[in-house]
């Protein structure tokens, strides 16, 4: 009886750790190099993608101080000053907690459209800093292509986020 | 009945204390993270060492990823080869005869260069070598041209040493962990790298601009830079070996100059780190420890200028055999 409690308790503790499992591989995957021309600059933001996801749907699971470390790790594999990456996530997940009640129960193509205005700002406030970084006026085509990427990956994603929400425990 | 009341007020204090508890850990983390940005900005030590040990942790795991991709690549640029065969071996032989020609230049000025050298009894700059490593993850967005290489501290790479491949110059080392080390391509904001224009001997800086043509500025006044010149390192500020090819400007106008560099940022796979200090002694016995090659002799070789037009110093007595090669109808074809 012990041990079974134990083993759920652990089989629980590995579900639980999903969300954020799967964020991370995403971020690795953004940072492998592929021989496409231009591909490095332009890289979709899949963790971006993920987080907003999580923090719809899930965001218990992924605390503001586990999207913080995904941040870092995002930093430190893309070469952008560290802690950048970082507040572009916390900003994706803190408008998202704010606007919870607004995405609950919502049909996907409003959902969509939340993911856009969310994106666009993360992506402009993180163009503003990395401008200020350099003391440079960073030209912003090619951030601009990295969010319609980025948007237009966000159903494939979505999809795929969702299937992994199956293993998850029900909601409390 | 009162105790009830009580109870739920307490609940309800506790719920407010706990979402303000949260709003404050959400505050602190942004906060926590602008610092961390201004601390990378000043080169502060702990963050370095973050980056590092991150980027060690994902190395080998990107570096497995990225293996596949590499493999199915190449299979696609070898069926390519396959098919443009004949032409290719045409070129290659016309290219051969080209070189061996100036083969004999080049060995006819080596020589000279060595007698002259012991007459005024210079010191030549130490050798050093490379540290080949390969290049495994480079995702680095809009913001940033930079790459992750599976070779770090325990290979012998440092911080701010050069990294170029067959083609010329890459960039610099700018983060080193044990098994990783992140490059800073030239075409970054945060670039600069100290290069004169070949044939005039005119200094300057390459500063990277984010576009794939970094830009010369810090020349000097009297510099007329000319579109197709070719731009090497200048070996100032001793990190890098002079004469490394780096590009040939692309544009000059408005006392903006443009070099378009000679590496090709699409098919960089394999990078090599030059090292010009002392030598780590190969102490690393493992079987995996990067080969260190010696610098060959004359670097620039297989880019030298063929229309060039010969130097005024002929007449001063070059022998004959660089007079042998006629640039022109070399670079014709035939």
């Amino acid at each position: 009886m012990k041990s079974g409690g134990l083993w759920q308790r652990l089989d629980r503790f590995g579900r639980n750790l999903v969300p954020f499992a799967i964020t991370l591989l995403l971020v690795v995957l953004g940072a492998v190099r592929l021989p496409v021309a231009g591909y490095a600059t332009v890289v979709p933001l899949f963790a971006l993608c993920a987080v907003f996801f999580w923090a719809v749907y899930r965001p218990q699971l992924l605390p503001a101080w586990l999207v913080f470390i995904i941040g870092l790790v995002q930093d430190a594999l893309s070469g952008t000053p560290l802690g950048l990456s970082a507040i572009m996530l916390l900003i994706v997940y803190g408008m998202v907690a704010s606007q919870r009640r607004f995405f609950m129960n919502k049909p996907f193509t409003l959902i969509w459209a939340g993911f856009t205005l969310i994106a666009l700002i993360a992506i402009v406030v993180s163009w503003l800093l990395a401008s200020i970084t350099v003391a440079h006026i960073i030209r912003p085509g090619p951030a601009m292509f990295q969010l319609l990427l980025t948007l237009a990956l966000y159903p494939a994603i979505t999809a795929m986020l969702a299937g992994a929400q199956r293993l998850l425990p029900q909601q409390a | 009945m009162a105790g009830k009341i009580q109870k739920q007020g307490v609940m309800a204090k506790l719920a407010t204390l706990r979402g303000f508890a949260q709003r404050f850990a959400f505050a602190s983390l942004f906060v926590l993270a602008f610092v961390l940005m201004m601390l990378g900005k000043a080169e502060n030590m702990v963050v370095e060492r973050a980056r590092g040990a991150i980027s060690d942790l994902a190395a080998p795991i990107l570096d497995a990823v990225s293996r596949p991709v590499a493999t199915v690549t190449d299979l696609i640029t070898q069926t390519t080869e396959m098919m443009n065969l004949r032409d290719e071996n045409a070129r290659l032989r016309e290219e051969n005869t080209r070189l061996r020609a100036w083969h004999g230049v080049a060995t006819h000025l080596a020589a000279e260069n060595e007698a002259l050298r012991n007459l005024l009894n210079y010191m030549p700059p130490a050798k050093g070598g490379f540290i080949s490593a390969r290049i495994v993850g480079d995702g680095g967005g809009p913001f940033v041209r930079s790459a992750l290489i599976s070779s770090g501290a325990r290979d012998g790479i440092s911080k701010g040493l050069g990294v170029i491949n067959e083609d010329g110059l890459v960039g610099r080392v700018t983060d080193v962990g044990q098994r990783s080390a992140r490059l800073l391509l030239l075409t970054d904001f945060n670039s600069r790298i100290p290069v004169m224009i070949e044939s005039s001997r005119d200094r300057a800086i390459l500063q990277g601009n984010n576009s794939s043509q970094p830009q010369l500025t810090l020349l000097p006044a009297n510099a007329r830079p000319k579109v197709g010149e070719r731009v090497v390192t200048s070996g100032h500020g001793g990190l890098l070996p002079a004469g490394l090819p780096v590009g040939i400007i692309a544009t000059a106008r408005d006392g903006q100059v443009r070099v378009q560099p000679f590496v090709n940022w699409d098919k960089l796979e394999y990078v090599r780190i030059v090292d010009f200090g002392p030598i780590p002694a190969p102490e690393a016995s493992a079987a995996d420890a990067p080969v260190i090659l010696p610098l060959p002799e004359r670097p620039a070789l297989r880019r030298a200028p063929v229309n060039e037009d010969p130097p005024d110093e002929d007449e001063d007595g070059v022998p004959p055999a660089a007079e042998a090669i006629p640039p022109t109808p070399l670079g014709s074809g035939q």
